[in-house]
């Protein structure tokens, strides 16, 4: 090559670089000029944190994963945007038995697929069969097998025969569940959870058999749904387009015509989005940038209460944790409130208790009460006075900002209040989770989600054996209030039972509550409807866009 | 040469065989799998996912069908992300990080030089300082603070560009400026300094001597010996550099493969885990080998040995 | 007779000495260096406590009270600045060392021997190179827990290859040259040829791509604290302080600006006192 080909290479080769597939960033569509007003798209922009593992609602756990099948799937039983409770979905009606142990579900007339073929009980009972079903290994399928006659056993492969199962339709419009047992909150768990949500099996056989998972049945193009919304594209680690399911029985109500889910990986990175109007609303907000907010864009920050609860869990099995009144004297000891205002900044609840109170009725009465006077005396009862003696106590947490600093400002106020000193170490998530899991831990930082909206989500993991009780606790009397909540006759009833579970746990701390979450987001002054709920259910049903 | 590559070629096939099974046992002993999750997964569910992906195989079988698929060019699904295989994943992202990594390469070179052999010629006197300077700043603040800087102010303030993504021909600008401010300053000072050695050399002083020019004394002698360290260190520094960067990558939200190298060993994701490192490894390896050409070409004292 | 002062003659290592006391900004470099290590090493002393909290401060520019600043959870920066920098500086140090030893040495000797020893040698470098970095930590931790000298061993395992590349180019494209085969002819041993006749002779790339691993390996030290090797919370390092300064750049600059100076500082203080080792090594260099 010549000289000036040379040069002039240098010069082009980066421009012709630049000029890559030139996509549009997706934009607020500007109101049509002039002529009559057209309809203008509601398309909401919505910042989705992952990149979602798959759309299978059968195969997946997580939230971001949630959000998306909340807009492609509808349930038998919907929750209701206000108070969760359940309203009619895809069944427009339903009766239990006087016992509690059968329900009878009668489907809406006239829903469709986004394909326009008819959702039917088929449907339903083969979706059911494939949750339940060994092959396909579901995370969540203990939401129907605990719960269901005879589900365990086929779960568990003792039985392929899936008339053994109670889950049937005496006729094409009717479905007919049978529990082992009343459930004070199974139409909870269907209106909130997707483990029971009905898939196109027509279309999930045209990929692969009915128990395959992650064929490509999930793919733009091939997918179909009954939800609101239907998938439209998915660039991986871009966007996931989803429009409106014209077939939807209710989509006269809808008034979004597009979502796009956008993986904002960075929370730093997410907030920047948000300010340069490329997305709509958030998940997250740096928390250096929350008080920022409140105090000059107030009405673009919004701070919902979230059913979930922040604690520090201990192995009661090691020294000096094995004690509850070390555990009582550390739980003393924290400053909830000095945390909550200085350190994490979301206008959380400090928890003194383990339930979250306000779930659906139940508020815990039980409080972990005492002074810091109190607490060095357990100390000293315990055999560690003034913290002379203690042996160190390490202190887990995955590796997170928010972490870091919450476990530093308790660890100097355990210093400062007890002269216990504590030693940090953080680690990468799955070797922290692989710590936990194998109860390789003194004190460990936890936060525990609900599923559905009801206190047994919260108190059930304590029981002896259960596979998410890594505390290794273990009190009968604990134990046998959980089965008597799952009898109680009502509601009432079983909240009481409920309260003297609380009691237990405050009482022997196996963990230390510290706050129970809130959700703190950004989110433009265009998105209108939002329902604000405890189970951080986006409900696009309830939203539209104005400019 | 042709001897020369052709031998390079053939040892690249050990030197891969050995890369795979060492990453293959590595990821494998490492705590937490793929399924590892917060909320704990029952033991049968754990035998049947195992089943399902082929991990309840002895290992060693396990290793051979890895071994296996890999010579029919199958990298496998990916543990993650199971609708999408892990040859999908890199097809689509390869490009976007080797278009990032080709302009911040662009930035970095056409920076750096001029910067480093302008800091060589003028040693000690104040263009040397500025230079030297100006190339540090690239070093100085890290592309984590590079990047959102830059994006705070050009993007948010002026409002020029987008805050991240990589959807037009104008989101390509803030990224690559920043990480090729890195390999800038790699490249001004390594320029610099291999100037410097060969500025000194006799047969400088001999061209000089016989009246070239000052500008041809540098660029057609002293250029070829005082690149030797810059192209050295731009072997598997470009090798990195098209395989994308893990910080540049979230910051912008750049959907290319330098995030997956660090996300899929934060996932256990062990075929994407293979996959990259299979693909960084041949990059490389051919980086490397063209640099070994090219030094020789620089220096017609080397021979292809 | 006496032979006179200016013919007296002078070692390699004195005479680049010399030639480093009169360059003044590399001296100043030195001198600042020092300054920044004695600061760090001694200063905590001094200074106020760097992990004591004050919740309800929060993070609050200088004041008199507090030279620069305190961080979210009310601690003083220049207390914090300070013992970051013995971390810093120490992992800087040590970690480079180990990088620079067996680079050096490895390259050396890679480039020297030529022909199917190089070949191997830059081989294995190459299946270094590839293997991931983040899941060989990981293991690291797992089999060795989790001390300070992991953190030296692990940032050098993998600062020293591309040391190694450079070296062996160098060595390469001297190793032609008159005084290698006057060397070789005089019968010298090999050892002897590799160490005190190629080395000092490549000296100066290697010192430039020093003071570059330097910082980068202060940064790398702060994802290595991200897998949770490294320093512990609520001891931090240059590298964790501006990373944290980053996140919060917009509302609280000190976090940032402060520690981010001193590091700064330190590589421009490196890079110039490296420059003039350089120069004062390079033999070659006339004496204008």
């Amino acid at each position: 090559m010549t000289r000036r080909s040379w040069r002039a290479a240098l010069v082009l080769g980066p421009l012709a670089l630049i000029s890559g597939c030139g996509k549009t960033a997706p934009t607020a569509e500007p109101p049509a000029a002039g002529g009559a007003p057209a309809h203008t798209p509601q398309v909401l922009r919505y910042g989705n944190t992952a990149e979602p593992q798959d759309i299978d609602p059968q195969v997946v756990q997580g939230v971001p994963e949630m959000h998306i099948i909340t807009a492609l799937f509808e349930g038998l039983v919907e929750a209701d945007p206000k108070d969760l409770h359940p309203i009619p979905g895809l069944a427009s009606s339903w009766e239990i038995s006087p016992d509690g142990l059968v329900y009878t579900f009668h489907l809406r007339d006239n829903i469709k697929w986004s394909d326009g073929s008819p959702i039917t009980t088929d449907d339903f009972l083969l979706s059911w069969k494939r949750m339940i079903s060994p092959r396909l290994a579901s995370e969540y399928a203990y939401l129907i097998y605990n719960f269901v006659k005879g589900a365990k056993d086929f779960y568990e492969g003792k039985t392929t025969d899936f008339d053994q199962v109670g889950l049937k339709a005496p006729d094409p419009r009717t479905l007919q569940v049978t529990l082992n047992s009343p459930i004070p909150f199974l139409l909870k768990v269907i209106a909130n959870h997707y483990a029971w949500d009905a898939l196109p099996i027509k279309v999930l056989l045209r990929y692969g058999a009915l128990e395959d998972r992650s064929t490509q049945w999930t793919h733009a193009g091939n997918f179909v749904g009954s939800g609101p919304f239907m998938l439209k594209e998915w660039v991986p680690q871009e966007r996931i387009v989803v429009v409106r399911n014209p077939n939807y029985w209710d989509t006269a109500n809808v008034r979004l015509d597009e979502v796009d889910f956008l993986p904002t990986e960075d929370i730093d990175a997410e907030e920047r989005m948000f300010r340069a109007n490329q997305i709509d609303r958030t998940q997250e907000i740096p928390l250096s940038k929350i008080d920022v907010y409140k105090r000059e864009h107030p009405e673009l920050i919004h701070i919902d209460p979230f059913l979930g609860v922040y604690f520090y869990r201990c192995n009661v099995t090691r020294p000096p944790l094995n004690d509850k009144r070390v555990r009582k004297a550390l739980a003393l000891a924290i400053d909830r409130e000095s945390l909550i205002r200085n350190v994490t900044h979301g206008g959380q609840l400090p928890a003194y208790a383990v339930s979250v109170p306000g779930n659906v009725g139940y508020t815990p009465r039980a409080r972990i009460t005492g002074t810091l006077d109190d607490a060095r005396r357990l100390l000293a009862e315990a055999g560690y006075p003034g913290g002379s003696g203690l042996p160190t106590i390490q202190l887990l947490y995955n590796t997170s900002a928010a972490n870091k600093q919450i476990a530093e400002a308790v660890q100097e106020m355990w210093r400062k209040n007890l002269g216990v000193n504590i030693e940090l170490l953080n680690q990468e998530w799955k070797v922290y989770l692989d710590s936990q899991h194998t109860h390789n831990f003194q004190m460990e930082r936890a936060g525990w989600i609900a599923d559905y909206p009801d206190p047994h989500v919260f108190l059930e993991i304590f029981e002896t054996g259960n596979g998410n009780n890594d505390t290794l606790w273990s009190n009968a009397a604990y134990d046998s209030l959980v089965h008597q909540a799952l009898r109680a006759k009502d509601e009432a009833t079983r909240y009481e039972i409920y309260q003297k579970m609380d009691a237990i746990l405050v009482d022997e701390c196996p963990v230390i509550p510290m706050y129970y979450y809130t959700r703190p987001y950004l989110m433009s002054t265009r998105v209108k409807g939002y329902s604000p709920n405890l189970m951080d259910n986006p409900f696009f049903k309830t939203i539209h866009m104005e400019d | 040469m042709i001897r020369f590559v052709l031998q390079r070629l053939l040892q690249t096939i050990p030197v891969v065989w050995v890369i795979i099974t060492a990453t293959f046992f590595m990821i494998r002993f490492v705590p937490g799998g793929p399924f590892t999750a917060e909320r704990a997964v029952t033991p049968e569910i754990m035998r049947n996912l195992e089943a399902h992906y082929g991990l309840n195989k002895p290992l060693y079988r396990q290793y051979l069908d890895y071994c296996s698929s890999i010579l029919h060019g199958d990298l496998g699904p990916s543990f993650k992300y199971p609708t999408r295989t892990v040859n999908e994943i890199i097809a689509e992202k390869l490009p976007v990080s080797i278009q990032l990594g080709l302009l911040s390469l662009c930035v970095a070179l056409g920076v750096g030089l001029p910067l480093g052999i302008l800091a060589a010629v003028k040693r000690n006197t104040w263009i040397d300082y500025v230079c030297s300077s100006f190339a540090m700043v690239g070093i100085c603040i890290p592309t984590f603070v590079m990047g959102p800087l830059l994006i705070l102010v050009f993007a948010i303030h002026f409002g020029w560009f987008n805050a991240s993504g990589w959807y037009s021909p104008i989101d390509r600008v803030l990224p690559s400026l920043t990480l090729g401010s890195v390999y800038a300053a790699y490249v001004a000072r390594l320029t610099r300094g291999g100037m410097l050695e060969v500025l000194s050399q006799d047969y400088i002083r001999t061209a000089r001597a016989k009246g070239a020019s000052e500008s041809r004394v540098i660029l057609r002698h002293a250029l070829r010996g005082g690149l030797t360290p810059v192209v050295s260190f731009l072997g598997p520094a470009i090798a990195g550099i098209v395989t994308g960067s893990f910080v540049i990558e979230t910051i912008f939200q750049i959907p290319g493969i330098g995030r997956e190298f660090i996300n899929s060993a934060f996932n256990r994701d062990y075929t994407l885990v293979l996959g990259t490192v299979v693909l960084y490894a041949g990059f490389i390896i051919g980086m490397n080998l063209v640099v070994d050409v090219i030094q020789v070409w620089l220096n017609p004292k080397l021979k292809f040995e | 007779m006496k032979p006179a002062e200016s013919e007296r003659g002078h070692s390699l290592w004195s005479d680049a000495w010399h030639r480093l006391r009169r360059n003044r900004l590399a001296f100043a470099g030195g001198i600042v260096l020092i300054v920044l290590a004695l600061a760090c090493a001694a200063g905590p002393v001094f200074s106020q406590s760097y992990e004591e909290q004050n919740l309800d401060l929060g993070a609050v520019p200088p004041s008199r009270e507090h030279w620069l600043g305190t961080d979210t959870l009310g601690r003083d920066l220049l207390a914090r600045t300070l013992y970051g920098g013995r971390i810093s500086i120490t992992v800087g140090l040590v970690a480079t060392f180990v990088a620079l030893a067996i680079g050096v040495t490895y390259g050396a000797v890679a480039g020297f021997l030529g022909g199917k020893v190089d070949a191997v040698m830059m081989r294995i470098v190459d299946i270094l190179y590839a293997l991931p970095f983040a899941i060989f930590v990981i293991l690291l931790m797992v089999f060795f827990g989790r001390n300070i000298f992991l953190l030296f061993f692990a940032i050098g395992a993998v600062e020293w290859l591309t040391m190694a590349r450079i070296v062996r180019g160098q060595v390469l494209s001297i190793k032609k040259m008159e005084f290698i085969e006057a060397a070789r002819a005089l019968g010298l041993g090999r050892r002897r040829i590799i160490f005190r006749h190629l080395i000092p002779n490549v000296l100066g790339p290697v010192i430039v791509y020093t003071t570059l691993t330097i910082p980068a390996v202060m940064l790398l030290e702060a994802f290595l604290s991200f897998l949770g090797l490294g320093v512990q919370a609520p001891m931090s390092s240059w590298g964790v302080l501006i990373k944290d300064g980053s996140e919060k750049m917009e509302e609280f600059w000190w976090l940032l600006v402060f520690p981010g100076a001193l590091f700064s500082l330190t590589l421009f203080s490196l890079n110039f006192l490296g420059d003039g080792l350089r120069d004062a090594l390079d033999v070659r260099a006339s004496k204008d």
